[in-house]
């Protein structure tokens, strides 16, 4: 079980628990405002981009070069940039805090 | 060959090259056909504009036959922004429980329909139909309107042979004028009214603007659906034992779309008009010429999609442009993920098989290149669980 926290663009924090499946996926479910979705997590979209806290990157771990050549062309990404449907739910990731990011 | 396969025409030239030229009403296209340079030039808005002149940026051009301006597809930003926020949220709609109620009762009717039927044209009896009803409720309008867009046919808005003929459109420019009319009389909860009652910049958006919107909406997002639910049922016919793994392991659905999407890619290009003189895969953009982001070459790259001619219903990491890329990605693909979501669930658990009986390919011609994007005819018979 892990506790992940979500800010989002009006600077709300929402703590929800998970054992599995993405991030993406969880705040999804449960209606975390900002975080779509759309192409249901198979890094087409970037309509699940966050930004992760600068001191919880290393529990984050490091993206893929499909999901870097995405970010790459999102002019609200930085190094702190991730698509949280990259990020699959484990114990590693409890007290994770991400901010969701602006949309191009 | 199998009737679901859609050979990438592209292939050699798009590996070779990168790039091809396409001749057009004397305005000729750069067609971009890697996944890398259709992403960066679909990203670059400032330089590869979508505000030309009206009709412009599709492909075949239709400067000549309408001059009516394309909201939000048709400007840049800024504009575009403020234009695309004012329709966003309505766009969102199919998120909502209750939306998807409606088009789960208008494609449950309709597959219920087609079963005791048995033998359909899938083009006219069931894609058209299910596109058209499930426009009523992105619309909010009267379940009734679908009749009306059903009569007119799969060709409405051009002329099939001759790219020059613009007298079809006219058809849905007069629908229009007619029902923003009555919004503007009688407002009520459609997407007229939302429109016509919308703030554009400290003032109302304008009929014209109003149209242009409207147009949008039923232009784009009619072809485009109704090849993805033809080809989608192309697909399952062929392929009987997709149908039972779909209904086994429904969590695979959507990424099962996403892949359909992907490998059918309904609209093959959009342009855009190089404002500056630059450069796109070495070929030398001149300024005021036109480029187009080739999804459907994007979308078979191998240097991004491993065994990109085939269907892997599974596939984990698909970075597809089938709904475009950046600014102007499209504004209908929740409702048209929503739509192929509710058709996948219901249609694998009432039907068991279906058999592809004749068919006549659609077949698009660009110059050199033809590509198929679907079916003029798909006749079809259903087999009820
Ligand atoms: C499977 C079905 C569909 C596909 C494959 C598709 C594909 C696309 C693509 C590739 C673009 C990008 C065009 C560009 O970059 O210039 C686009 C834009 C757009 N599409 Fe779709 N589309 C589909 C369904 C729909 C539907 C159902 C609607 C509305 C009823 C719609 C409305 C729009 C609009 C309004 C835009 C312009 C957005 C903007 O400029 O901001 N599309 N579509
Ligand atoms: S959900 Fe589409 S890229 Fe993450």
């Amino acid at each position: 079980m892990a506790k992940i926290n979500y800010v989002t663009l009006d600077n709300k924090k929402i703590t929800l628990e998970g054992n599995s499946g993405s991030l993406m996926k969880l705040a999804k479910d449960n209606g975390v405002k900002g975080i779509d979705g759309e192409c249901g997590g198979v890094c087409s979209c970037a309509t699940c981009h966050v930004h992760v806290n600068p001191e919880h990157m290393d529990k984050a771990g490091e993206a893929s070069e499909f999901e870097k050549d995405l970010l790459e062309l999102n002019d609200h990404s930085n190094e702190y940039s991730r698509l949280c449907c990259q990020i699959q739910i484990s114990d590693d990731l409890d007290g994770i805090e991400l901010k969701v990011a602006e949309r191009d | 060959m199998k009737k679901s396969t859609f050979q990438d025409p592209f292939e050699v030239i798009r590996t070779e090259k990168g790039h091809t030229e396409m001749n057009d009403q004397d305005d000729p296209v750069t067609m971009i056909l890697r996944h890398k340079d259709v992403r960066k030039t679909a990203h670059n808005w400032k330089t590869f504009q979508s505000g030309a002149e009206p009709g412009r940026i599709v492909v075949p051009s239709e400067v000549n036959i309408r001059d009516i301006r394309q909201i939000p597809f048709e400007v840049d930003p800024p504009q575009h922004k403020d234009y695309r926020s004012i329709v966003e949220p309505w766009f969102k709609r199919p998120r909502e429980p209750e939306y998807q109620n409606k088009l789960k009762s208008i494609i449950d009717n309709l597959i219920d329909e087609t079963i005791s039927k048995g033998e359909v044209e899938v083009v006219h009896d069931f894609s058209l139909p299910l596109q058209s009803r499930a426009l009523t409720v992105l619309l909010n309008t009267p379940f009734e309107e679908a009749e009306t867009w059903i009569s007119w046919g799969t060709h409405v808005f051009r002329s099939e042979d001759d790219p020059l003929d613009g007298s079809k459109a006219n058809i849905l420019y007069d629908y229009l004028d007619k029902k923003i009319a009555e919004a503007k009389e009688n407002p009520v909860e459609d997407l007229y009214s939302v429109l016509l009652n919308s703030e554009f910049e400290g003032r109302k958006l304008t009929e014209e603007e109003v149209k242009g919107v409207m147009v949008l909406t039923f232009a784009g997002g009619r072809d485009t659906v109704i090849n993805m639910v033809t080809n989608t049922i192309a697909y399952l016919a062929d392929y009987r034992e997709s149908i039972e793994r779909l209904r086994n392991e429904p969590e695979i659905i959507e990424t099962a779309i996403e892949e359909l999407i992907r490998y059918f890619t309904p609209l093959t290009q959009m342009g855009r008009v190089v404002t500056h003189d630059s450069r796109v895969c070495g070929h030398n953009a001149k300024k005021d010429t036109r480029v187009s982001l080739c999804w459907a070459s994007a979308n078979r790259d191998a240097t991004v999609f491993e065994n990109p001619n085939e269907i892997i219903l599974d596939r984990k990491i698909n970075p597809h442009v089938g709904f475009g890329f950046g600014v102007h990605n499209c504004l209908g693909a929740t409702h048209a993920r929503t739509i192929m979501k509710i058709l996948l669930e219901i249609l694998v658990n009432k039907v068991q098989s279906m058999e592809i009986l004749d068919c006549i390919e659609n077949i698009e011609n660009l110059d050199s290149i033809k590509r198929k994007v679907g079916f003029q005819k798909l006749k079809v018979r259903f087999s009820k669980r």
